[in-house]
């Protein structure tokens, strides 16, 4: 499995570093089924109802609906637009190419702060008040680079013997685009759609400045962390999250390689 | 060769509105907002240069800043120090299963940010786990100190936070250093140590340089962190403007707030772009 004859060294550290990563996302999962209220040990014992709390508490569900919906609609924006943007700078030799490709990449590395509240006044500027709708924007805005970067590795590794074979046969570019690249890119565009929709799902920063009256789930989970006593419910829920991205991730990582 | 640019053009001009849109137009019109009196009523259509004013002369703003890179700064640091060995593990000694170790170092990176300054709050309370580990092992006595609520509680989350992100860029110039290099410096006589600070450490600084800065950069803005587990003791510069456009509703003195901000982090930006090129190690 290891290489090097000297791996224990560095192997040692790798395995401390993975279990304090671990750690507290285990504690989170393990106190979601402790019956007592408090996040202290021994554990007084286990019990499932936070869980069903859960269920019951229709706030949290509105919101967990809404950052589905905001997920699946600004991946599916971020995928088309990305995938366009990846497509024209990998195929096409642009004047102020590496321009775009940096500019592309700076809102990933902008303070998600300083994002938020520009967009919030923007929206405020432009007398559009905030909504479901302004949260969709923001998330497509910071989606789009990152949709260009899984997508464009693909475009430049597969070289274009194919798409030549099509456009010799009489294919248009048009035609050769939708029948031969694009599905030849179908894993990483699901991979492209899969992260945009993570990032979005757990996104709070950008959401918490341009969220109306409708809370996504994070802006949700961050009010209800200020009430000691709802911490259980809290604690159930990200359980659940923790689980819902472990199989988002997976699928991502499977279908990127 | 016209059709081409055409089609290029085409391509690129839908997802280049939409940045232009929503990411230019804000940092434009957050600019103008820093002359306004106000953002409600008449008081917008008021032109002041007052909250420079106020920016400038009120000190306490300043020291916020200051501390704010200073904190962004040693996050930065530790995240790249202890990053470093996971990405020389992974390049050189993980073999074959190199990808399955950098992604279940990168799974705790990418699920519910949130949830994981909840775990550190919880980790680091007065009654929390930490403090009864400390207390049972005797490594403290009976009083237990308040770890929670202090700048050190704050840059120890973050870097728990960024540690795997610094591994991602370090990993990939690791990856590029030449093996036959290594042997080359080897088979010359110099020892592992000789071999690792003229080669490898050289070949490796422009994914060093991105690691630093991916944490740096992101870091200066947070307020949530600090929120969280730093307490009155530990608040940043981003909760400064938080505190204008939430509490005190000053919104033009957080858009000076941010665009400052953004201004710090320009030179930044270039000075970062000259030895590693932001693209090349983007945070994915």
């Amino acid at each position: 499995m290891f290489s090097n004859k000297k791996f224990p060294t560095y192997a040692i550290y790798y395995l401390i570093i993975l279990i304090l990563l671990y750690t507290p996302l285990v504690l989170l999962v393990v106190f979601s089924f402790n019956e007592g209220k408090t996040v202290t040990f021994p554990i007084k014992g286990l019990t499932l109802d936070w869980y069903v709390a859960l269920f019951e508490a229709q706030d949290l569900l509105k919101a967990m609906y809404n950052s589905l919906i905001i997920g699946v609609f600004t991946s599916v924006v971020a995928v088309v637009l990305g995938t366009m943007a990846a497509l024209a700078t990998t195929r096409f030799s642009l004047p102020g190419r590496n321009f775009f490709l940096t500019a592309g990449v700076l809102p990933l590395i902008i303070p998600d702060l300083a994002m938020g509240v520009s967009l919030q006044l923007l929206f405020h500027w432009a007398g559009i008040s905030l909504s479901l709708w302004t949260v969709a924007c923001a998330h497509t805005m910071v989606n789009i680079p990152y949709v260009m970067l899984i997508v464009s590795p693909r475009l430049q590794t597969f070289q274009g013997s194919l798409e030549e074979a099509s456009m010799d046969l009489g294919a248009g570019y048009w035609r050769t685009l939708f029948k031969i690249t694009l599905p030849v890119c179908a894993p990483v565009l699901i991979a492209g759609f899969l992260y945009s929709f993570g990032v979005s799902i757990d996104e709070f920063d950008l959401a918490y400045f341009v969220t109306g009256t409708h809370e996504t789930l994070p802006v949700y989970l961050y009010s209800q962390l200020r009430f000691p006593n709802r911490l259980p419910l809290v604690l159930a829920l990200s359980a659940i999250i923790i689980a819902v991205s472990l199989v988002v991730l997976l699928f991502t990582e499977i279908l990127s390689d | 060769m016209n059709e081409e640019k055409k089609r290029a053009f085409f391509l690129l001009s839908p997802p280049a509105f939409y940045m232009l849109l929503f990411f230019i137009m804000p940092i434009g019109i957050m600019t103008s907002y820093v002359f306004r009196e106000g953002a409600f009523g008449d008081a917008r259509y008021i032109f002041t240069l007052d909250h420079f004013k106020d920016f400038f002369t009120t000190s306490s703003y300043h020291r916020l800043l200051f501390r704010s890179i200073f904190q962004a700064f040693v996050t930065a640091l530790f995240s790249v120090i202890l990053a470093y060995p996971l990405a020389y593990f992974l390049a050189f000694k993980a073999g074959r299963h190199k990808v399955i170790f950098m992604t279940l170092l990168l799974i705790p990176a990418w699920t519910a940010w949130l949830l994981r300054i909840l775990a550190w709050k919880i980790l680091l309370d007065s009654t929390g786990l930490l403090n009864l580990f400390l207390l049972s092992s005797g490594f403290i006595s009976e009083t237990a100190p308040y770890l929670l609520y202090s700048g050190t509680a704050v840059v120890i989350t973050l870097v728990y936070i960024y540690v795997p992100f610094a591994a991602l860029p370090l990993f990939s110039a690791l990856e590029s250093v030449d093996q036959n290099m290594i042997e080359a410096s080897k088979d010359l006589g110099a020892g592992t140590l000789k071999t690792f600070f003229q080669i490898t450490l050289p070949v490796s600084v422009p994914g060093v340089a991105a690691a630093f800065f991916f944490v740096f950069i992101p870091t200066l803005g947070e307020w949530v962190t600090p929120t969280l587990v730093g307490g009155a003791q530990g608040i940043m510069f981003g909760n400064l403007i938080q505190e204008q456009f939430v509490k005190t509703l000053n919104w033009p003195l957080g858009a000076l707030m941010s665009l400052i901000l953004l201004v710090l982090i320009i030179p930044v930006l270039f000075f970062f772009n000259r030895i590693s090129g932001i693209s090349e190690y983007a945070p994915v």
